[in-house]
């Protein structure tokens, strides 16, 4: 349209147009073939959840038969699965070891992302490292030694056992992520507001917080997530009380076999609350996540 | 009244020496500003004095008063950025205010100050607004908004033009002057923008390599510059610069051959000149005047009208001489010129770059920005 109200020769017009339509023909093509080609990786990626979805509907005996799509669903499996033990026991508390540990997580790497963010040395970018290669620790490699210390101290089957190492476990990806959204934070606003009389803890709750906090709930999000799926500490340390939901559904491979439909069903209940979750915030984590690019 | 004074103010970033010994006083209710190359140190220095830096070495005197602990909210300054540095989740009354808010003041007090320095700015329909929806002349205004409000004794700004277009930048230079004059607030100013610097200031302090290499009025460092390189740093286009051969000293002046053999006498102090120093001489475009009987002649290699005045870029040897002449001039590319100078208008250099002092005072050379203005005339409106 714009191209009418130049001065274009008039014989420029028709060639113009086309030109721009052929242009428009390609282009739609290749957004079909790079949505096409998106779905289907979306699919294949989703697929086993997909079939667990779909199997924990079935009865144990199609479970094990030969995989179809085409079954009458039945909500047998839900109804066992509940009769046997409380879901919401277990949901529960991986409700409380999943928040808690992260927001003892953000707390601990608030400051500490802030100190290396705005006021470096010349040990930061080695510290930062250092923390990272902390995660390239196999877990087992210290199971025995926090074992015996939790056992002494009173930590097994405790919420509060699993918080502390559910922290431990996510602060360093925590307090990078946290790092690297502060950096991005312009130093100018801070110092902005130091003139302004801003005391560091006001320069970080008026300022700072609510000018990264898409990069903070994205990485609270994550740090969920990730307590939240945990499965190899909390299969260790807890027996009952304080068993999570990757406890509750381990223990419907037991020793007598495996009951597909009812560990499905199981696994879907234990999955629900964090994809509805990650679902409401899919515009805060991609915000957030791509925070450093955009901005 | 606000005073500054810095003493031997030294700064280093680990090894590298940024700042080596700055000394300067700043008088109550004065237009200071700093100018210099990039990297010389200048937003370091504005940085020291607002305290968001620490100085290596040297005090800090704010009001007789030294500051060098005092942190940068208690020092009674306020600072515009050349980013603005606006606080994008706050509205321009919430920008403002935040200081306020910070100290603990009473909305309506925080509103009714904000109000004020709205109205002086201009800026009373846009208080709601955030910075996203403002242009960039609207939030340099805001960003000094948010220093009137503070009422400070010495406002900072740290090249707050740098980020707009050409036309708001003479519009904001011009508002900047007016509030000057109207809050009678002590202003240190970075730029290093030439007009900027020659057209607000009541003194100028160029700054060279963490040096001060001038302190004086616009005028003065025009008219008498200390050194080679505020000489070249002042005035634009820049000035010339000749070898010449010292023939004589006289109580008259320094007698010179000039490049191409002519020979004259420069009204400058040489008696301090060895017999065989060597010497440069400066001569600023605008002061190189066409002329028959000229002592100094070249090729005109590039010639650019731009109606009112005409540059004419002369090949002298190896030099490229810059002159700038009347618009009408006849001269073509590639023609002989000759042209000479007023030997009052020259200056001289010894072999350090140090200027000889001139024996003649320049009559303006004394004059600063306030003396612009016929006494008594009425405050213009803000
Ligand atoms: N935090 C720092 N660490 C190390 N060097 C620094 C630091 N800040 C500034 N410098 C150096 O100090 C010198 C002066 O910097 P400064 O920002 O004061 O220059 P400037 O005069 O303001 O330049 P410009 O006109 O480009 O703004 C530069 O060489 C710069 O690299
Ligand atoms: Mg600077």
């Amino acid at each position: 349209m714009t191209l009418l109200r130049s001065n274009t020769p008039a014989q420029a017009m028709p060639s113009a147009n086309a030109s721009a339509g052929a242009g428009r023909g390609a282009a739609s093509m290749k957004m079909l073939l790079i949505t096409v080609l998106g779905w289907t990786v979306a699919l294949v990626i989703f697929f086993p959840i997909l079939w667990m979805i779909l199997t924990g509907f079935k009865t144990e005996a199609a479970a094990i038969a030969d995989p179809s799509f085409i079954f009458s669903p039945t909500l047998e499996s839900y109804e066992a699965v509940q009769a046997r033990s409380g879901y919401a026991r277990f949901a529960l508390n991986s409700v409380a070891v999943a928040f808690g540990s992260t927001f003892l997580a953000l707390l601990i790497a608030i400051p500490s992302a802030y100190s290396m963010a705005f006021l470096p040395t010349r040990r930061t970018k080695g510290t930062l490292l250092w923390m990272l290669s902390t995660k390239m620790l196999p877990p087992v490699g210290v199971l025995v030694p926090i074992y015996l210390i939790f056992r002494d101290v009173g930590l097994l089957d405790t919420r509060t056992g699993l918080i502390i190492i559910y922290t431990l476990m996510n602060l360093p990806i925590v307090v990078w992520m946290l790092y690297t959204f502060f950096k991005d934070m312009p130093k100018d606003i801070l110092e902005a507001g130091r003139m302004d009389g801003a005391s560091t803890l006001q320069e970080v709750f008026f300022l700072l917080l609510p000018l990264t906090l898409p990069g903070i709930a994205s990485t609270g999000l994550l740090s969920v997530i990730l307590s939240w799926n945990e499965a190899f500490w909390s299969l260790n340390l807890t027996s009952s009380k304080a068993a999570p939901l990757t406890a509750y559904i381990a223990s419907f491979s037991s020793p007598e076999g495996l009951f597909w439909a009812k560990l499905s069903a199981a696994s879907t209940m234990a999955i629900a609350p964090i994809l509805i979750l990650g679902w409401m915030t899919q515009k805060q984590m991609v915000r957030g996540l791509t925070f450093g690019a955009v901005k | 009244m606000a005073t500054l004074q810095l003493n031997n103010i030294t700064k280093r970033f680990g090894d590298t020496s940024v700042l080596k010994g700055i000394d300067l006083d700043v008088n109550d209710q004065e237009f200071v500003v700093f100018v210099g190359p990039s990297g010389c140190g200048k937003s370091t220095l504005m940085r020291i004095i607002a305290g968001l830096e620490s100085a290596t070495d040297g005090d800090i005197v704010i009001d007789a008063q030294r500051m060098n602990e005092v942190g940068p909210a208690d020092r009674g300054l306020a600072m515009v950025f050349q980013s603005y540095a606006l606080y994008p989740h706050m509205t321009v009354e919430g920008n403002m205010g935040f200081s306020m808010r910070l100290a603990g003041v009473p909305k309506e007090e925080r509103r009714a100050k904000v109000l004020e320095a709205a109205k002086v700015l201009q800026l009373e329909p846009l208080l709601d607004r955030k910075p996203k929806a403002l242009s960039g002349g609207q939030r340099q205004r805001v960003a000094i908004g948010r220093a009137i409000v503070r009422n400070p004794s010495i406002f900072l700004f740290d090249e707050p033009l740098s980020n707009l277009d050409a036309a708001l930048r003479v519009q904001m230079r011009i508002e900047l002057a007016r509030l000057h004059d109207k809050l009678n607030a002590t202003m240190i100013y970075v730029t290093h923008d030439q007009i900027e610097a020659m057209t607000m200031a009541d003194k100028i302090v160029v700054l060279h390599d963490g040096v001060v290499e001038q302190v004086g009025s616009p005028m003065a460092l025009y008219h008498h510059p200390a050194n080679r390189f505020v000489a070249g740093f002042i005035g634009s286009p820049k000035m010339n610069f000749f070898n010449v051969d010292l023939l004589s000293v006289s109580p008259e002046g320094v007698y010179i051959r000039l490049p191409g053999g002519g020979e004259c006498t420069v009204p400058a102090d040489g008696h301090t000149l060895e017999q065989d120093a060597t010497l440069e001489l400066g001569v600023r475009p605008e002061h190189l005047v066409l002329d028959e009987a000229g002592a100094l002649s070249g090729q005109i290699e590039v010639l650019e009208r731009l109606g009112g005045q005409t540059s004419l870029y002369v090949r002298m040897g190896e030099l490229l001489v810059t002159l700038m002449a009347d618009g009408d001039v006849g001269y073509r590319v590639h023609e002989t010129v000759r042209f000479s100078f007023a030997p009052e208008r020259a200056h001289l250099f010894d072999s350090d770059g140090r200027a000889l002092a001139s024996l003649t005072q320049h009559p303006l050379a004394g004059l600063t920005r306030q003396d612009n203005r016929t006494p008594g005339a009425a405050e213009a409106p803000v």
